[in-house]
């Protein structure tokens, strides 16, 4: 029996290790569309065809510009037959066409299209263009244009990420209505072991053993887990079946397990690793087994409690367990049923890895009748939600996350703008906040001039003044008592709304990343602004 | 209409994005900076800059410095290009698949932007001495190993001249330094002997992954240990593809045999999971990649190398940290210098040891301490007028010879107090001199240099 790997396979190998089998296919199933292929817009894409993305879309009236071909990666396309005149090199091509062409040899696994024509023009003629959608990542627009569109996805239900790179600034803003994450992979979650409360098969299994009659080999090689619950009881039995709470009581229970090692012929400690392990792990061992907040609120929420036909397999799911949290599993989660590696010998280890498993498998069954019996009642047949992805749901049942970002209407508007975000931290004048006022500057100022400040250099002290008459129109129009420092107005003039591609690359990476994030619900996605500055290689994010 | 200022070849706007960084005043730029449309000839025309690999960092960082007026560039990278790369290592295609990374490399950005001149070297970095070294104004790594990382930061160490005890600065070449593991990566500017350099927050890298051996030959309990079994003790034992055939990742056959083995030992002892992946995983250290997080790292390392060669903005200092499992996070932090680094403190080093301590623990100390992390020194002493080698380990018939000497004590070996010791080893090009101060016999434990 061979494992024959497919040449894809091969390719993707090394991300196939990230987001799985499932998390490939979901990509692969994904469209998604971006508008303006500018340096900024390019790159992200570049970084969804390279890893495999179904298809991609370019939405871009422009042609491509002397400008445009020294940042982007469009002009990475192969050599083309072009006009010259006068040694000047006069490039006729649709930036879309160009783009779409270079994306596509990156990746032949890719589909990729384009449509000439500016967003404006599709949201006057064709706003359901966009619904096709799975993502609609929007580059470089001007602030009319985001609005617009983002009412016209935020209706839809059609994720929209914003990304921006102006000058030495980077912006992203993603507007979902709600993006559920079973698989979140968190970098540093707490084992699930019951110490604190261990179920009948896990007593048992503990009660089996009898450290005090164990020859040294056994006793050397006995899993801490079991060694921290002998120990336990000790404790309960001195101290009113109560676990030990603060460091105090930590450190006197440590000792407890420290005077529990085989001592040799000379009253010397022999060499016991399990046991020190048992002791360094006695902090988190002994934490209370509970439910995390951001799963209570995921059962609190209203799409948990009102279950019915249209509901997302995410929430049947979530009140599946909820209704084992509340009953079978008396205010606890499934068992997770994974150990960490630990120093034992071989046999007692797969034993008491297989008591959590075959526990997290009880559960999970439990959770399964609970789900199908709550598909029946809403007309649904039990099997629409497989076996495998409700035994996922319980693995991952404490790190469950929501994302809810509010729409782009909302941040705008006088009544329901994030004020309080805004201006904390203001006080620090050289907060990432200041970057996105200036950016909403910026906007005002192409509102009113039909251009972006100093583009060229016999602007740039000109506009200093009249950008800083946006900038302060802004703070008085949403009543915001901040200060914009000077400098600022400076800089963002002396930016002339360049596209560096060092910055563009930046974003490139993350914008594609969080696009990744959405598309295979996987890992999760920052909620809802980022901001970040290459001068001083620092970033924030805001939930505006 | 050519622009004014730019050579021949460059179109109208073509560095327009550029140029308003390099001509215009600003209320954060460096110190230093003043506007000027020489830089841009500068930059176009005479910055030379190194860049050390052409595998995930490597090729965004090529392209990033290309696309931002950097004209003179060689890249060194000592790989072959596998299929694994085309998911992220976007200059290459799949009929470059065997081919030499850094070649490849430079083929495609000289092809596709017009004046750039990549000068690629199939190459290790040892293969190049100071000389070669010395004339780039920049260097930059996207580099996949720590002890090539101290390799060169030895190198540009060895590069600095003083005066009078005094630096001087223009001995200096900034050292910019990326690395990546899956969605997680950092990026640094150093100046050796000014910042931190690579060997003062050597603790600052994780330790790598290893099995006991106990664990490996009689104890496994996860997978891993049961195909570490078959890489490290069955395939001696077996040879199942000759007799001085070793074993090598790269190759389907050999990966199927681990596979296959693996699961027979797994069988053994009731151990679920391994899978072909799992195999490859283990036997070749694969670390997950993907595009998004070398673009974003190479961004970085991009930026600081044009703040640096403009001195347009002051430049990062010195570290920056990348995450973005959840949300997006980053910390910048100024790392410190060690006062008594062993790579750029120039404070001489200390064994402590009495003079009944044996070669081997010696040996120990050297490979274990934390600022140390040696990985097989030769240690050399000056011996009755003669240099003498006390214990090489990467020559077989020079290990066997001096492999005795290991089990003899310090005093045998006729070594005296306040002797001096040269050690060599592949994490710095420059011997490193180590002062021996004899304890007092009672005092058996081992100073740890902090």
């Amino acid at each position: 029996m061979t494992d024959h790997k497919t040449s894809k396979e091969q390719k993707y190998d090394r991300q196939l290790r990230l987001w799985g089998d499932h998390g490939q296919e979901a990509l692969e199933n994904a469209h998604v569309c971006l508008i303006k292929a500018t340096a900024t817009g390019t790159e992200i894409l570049k970084n969804l065809v390279l890893p495999g993305i179904g298809a991609f879309t370019i939405v871009d009236g422009h042609k491509v510009s002397g400008e445009d071909n020294c940042v982007s990666i469009t002009t990475l396309s192969k050599p083309k037959v072009t006009c010259m005149l006068n040694d000047v090199v006069l490039i006729l091509q649709n930036r879309a066409q160009a783009a779409t062409e270079l994306l596509q040899e990156l990746n032949s696994d890719v589909s990729g299209n384009f449509v000439e024509e500016s967003p404006d023009k599709l949201l006057d003629n064709d706003p359901e263009f966009f619904h096709r959608f799975s993502l609609v990542i929007g580059v470089q627009l001007p602030e009319s244009t985001c609005l617009r569109l983002g009412s016209v996805l935020w209706d839809a239900g059609v994720t929209f990420l914003v990304c921006r790179t102006y000058g030495l600034i980077g912006y992203m803003r993603l507007i979902v209505k709600e993006h559920t994450v079973i698989e979140s992979h968190p970098d540093n979650a707490l084992e699930d072991l019951r110490l604190d409360q261990p179920f009948t098969e896990l007593k048992h299994h503990i009660e089996s053993y009898d450290l005090d009659s164990m020859e040294k080999k056994d006793h050397s090689h006995t899993p801490w887990i079991i060694v921290v619950a002998k120990y336990l009881e000790k404790w309960y039995s001195e101290h009113n079946s109560q676990l030990p709470k603060n460091y105090k009581e930590k450190e006197a229970f440590r000792q407890l397990i420290r005077e529990g090692i085989l001592t040799n012929e000379n009253g010397k400690p022999e060499d016991e690793e399990n046991f020190e392990e048992a002791i360094k792990n006695v902090n988190t061992a002994l934490n209370p087994t509970k439910v995390p907040s951001a799963t209570e609120d995921i059962f609190n929420a209203e799409q948990c409690e009102n279950i019915t036909s249209q509901s997302p397999s995410f929430w049947v799911m979530a009140q599946g367990v909820r209704d084992f949290v509340r009953n079978e599993g008396n205010g606890k989660l499934p068992v997770r049923g994974t150990i960490p590696d630990m120093i034992a010998d071989s046999d007692k280890f797969i034993k008491l890895q297989n008591v959590y498993r075959d526990k997290a498998m009880k559960d999970a069954a439990v959770v399964s009748k609970h789900v199908k019996a709550l598909l029946q009642s809403v007309g649904k047949p039990p099997e629409s939600i497989s076996e495998q992805e409700i035994k996922l749901f319980c693995k991952n049942a404490a790190f469950l996350r929501v994302v809810r970002c509010r729409s782009l209407a909302e941040e705008y508007s006088m009544d329901t703008f994030n004020k309080d975000e805004i201006t904390s931290c203001m006080d620090s004048t050289d907060s990432e906040k200041v970057l996105y006022l200036m950016l909403h500057s910026v906007d005002r100022f192409y509102q009113q001039h039909s251009r972006y400040p100093g583009v060229y250099n016999y602007q740039v002290e000109e506009d200093i003044n009249n950008l800083k008459l946006c900038v302060n129109s802004l703070l008085q129009e949403y009543s915001l008592n901040v200060n914009v420092k000077d400098d600022y107005i400076h800089e963002f003039c002396r930016y002339g709304a360049a596209e560096p591609h060092t910055v563009a690359a930046f974003l490139g990476g993350s914008a594609a990343q969080e696009a990744i994030k959405i598309i295979t619900h996987q890992f999760v996605p920052f909620n809802n602004t980022f901001l970040y500055n290459a001068m001083s290689q620092t970033s924030a994010t805001f939930q505006l | 209409m050519a622009v004014e200022g730019c050579s021949i070849g460059d179109w109208d706007g073509r560095w327009s994005h550029v140029q308003k960084f390099l001509e215009r005043t600003g209320p954060f730029t460096h110190p230093d900076f003043e506007p000027s449309e020489e830089t841009l000839q500068f930059l176009l025309e005479t910055c030379k800059i190194l860049v050390i690999g052409a595998g995930g960092l490597g090729c965004e960082l090529l392209k990033n410095l290309a696309l931002s007026g950097f004209r003179h560039i060689h890249v060194v990278d000592m790989d072959i290009i596998d299929v694994s790369n085309l998911n992220r290592q976007f200059l290459f295609r799949s009929k470059d698949v065997g081919r030499p990374k850094a070649d490849v490399a430079a083929e495609f950005i000289n092809q596709r932007v017009p004046g750039c001149n990549v000068v690629p070297h199939f190459k290790k970095i040892q293969d190049f001495d100071a000389s070669f070294y010395r004339q780039f104004h920049i260097i930059v790594c996207g580099l996949d190993s720590i002890i090539a990382r101290r390799w060169i930061n030895g190198m540009l160490l060895s590069l600095l001249s003083y005066e009078d005890g005094v630096l001087d600065p223009s001995s200096i070449i900034p050292l910019i330094d990326g690395g990546t593991e899956g969605f997680k990566g950092n990026a640094r500017v150093i100046l050796l002997g000014m910042t931190a350099c690579i060997d003062c927050t050597l603790e600052l890298y994780p330790p790598q992954i290893t099995f006991p051996m106990c664990t490996i030959a009689s104890m496994p309990r996860l997978p891993e240990h049961c195909i570490e079994y078959v890489r490290v003790l069955q395939w001696f034992k077996d040879k199942p593809f000759g007799d001085a055939v070793g074993l090598d990742g790269d190759n389907p056959e050999h990966v199927q045999w681990v596979f296959q083995e693996s699961l027979k030992r797994a069988a053994e002892f009731n151990i679920t999971g391994i899978t072909y992946r799992l195999t490859q995983g283990v036997v070749k250290r694969i670390i997950p990649a993907v595009a998004s997080t070398n673009a974003v790292i190479a961004a970085s390392c991009a930026t600081e190398v044009f703040k640096i060669a403009t001195s347009a903005y002051i430049p990062l200092n010195n570290y920056l940290v990348f995450n973005d499992v959840d949300g997006l996070y980053t910390y910048t932090f100024e790392a410190e210098r060690k006062d008594n680094c062993t790579a750029c403190s120039q404070v001489p080093q200390k064994l402590q040891f009495p003079p009944s301590a044996k070669l081997q623990e010696v040996l120990e100390y050297l490979t274990e301490n934390a600022s140390l992390q040696m990985k097989s020194p030769a240690i050399t002493a000056t011996l009755e007028g003669k240099n003498k080698t006390l214990y090489l380990q990467s020559i077989a018939s020079i290990e066997e010879r001096t492999r005795p000497n290991l089990c003899k004590t310090l005093k045998e070996l006729g070594l005296a107090d306040g002797q001096e010791l040269a050690v060599a080893d592949v994490t710095t090009p420059q011997t490193v001199l180590f002062k021996l101060n004899f304890t007092s016999e009672t005092c058996s434990i081992k100073q740890v240099q902090h």
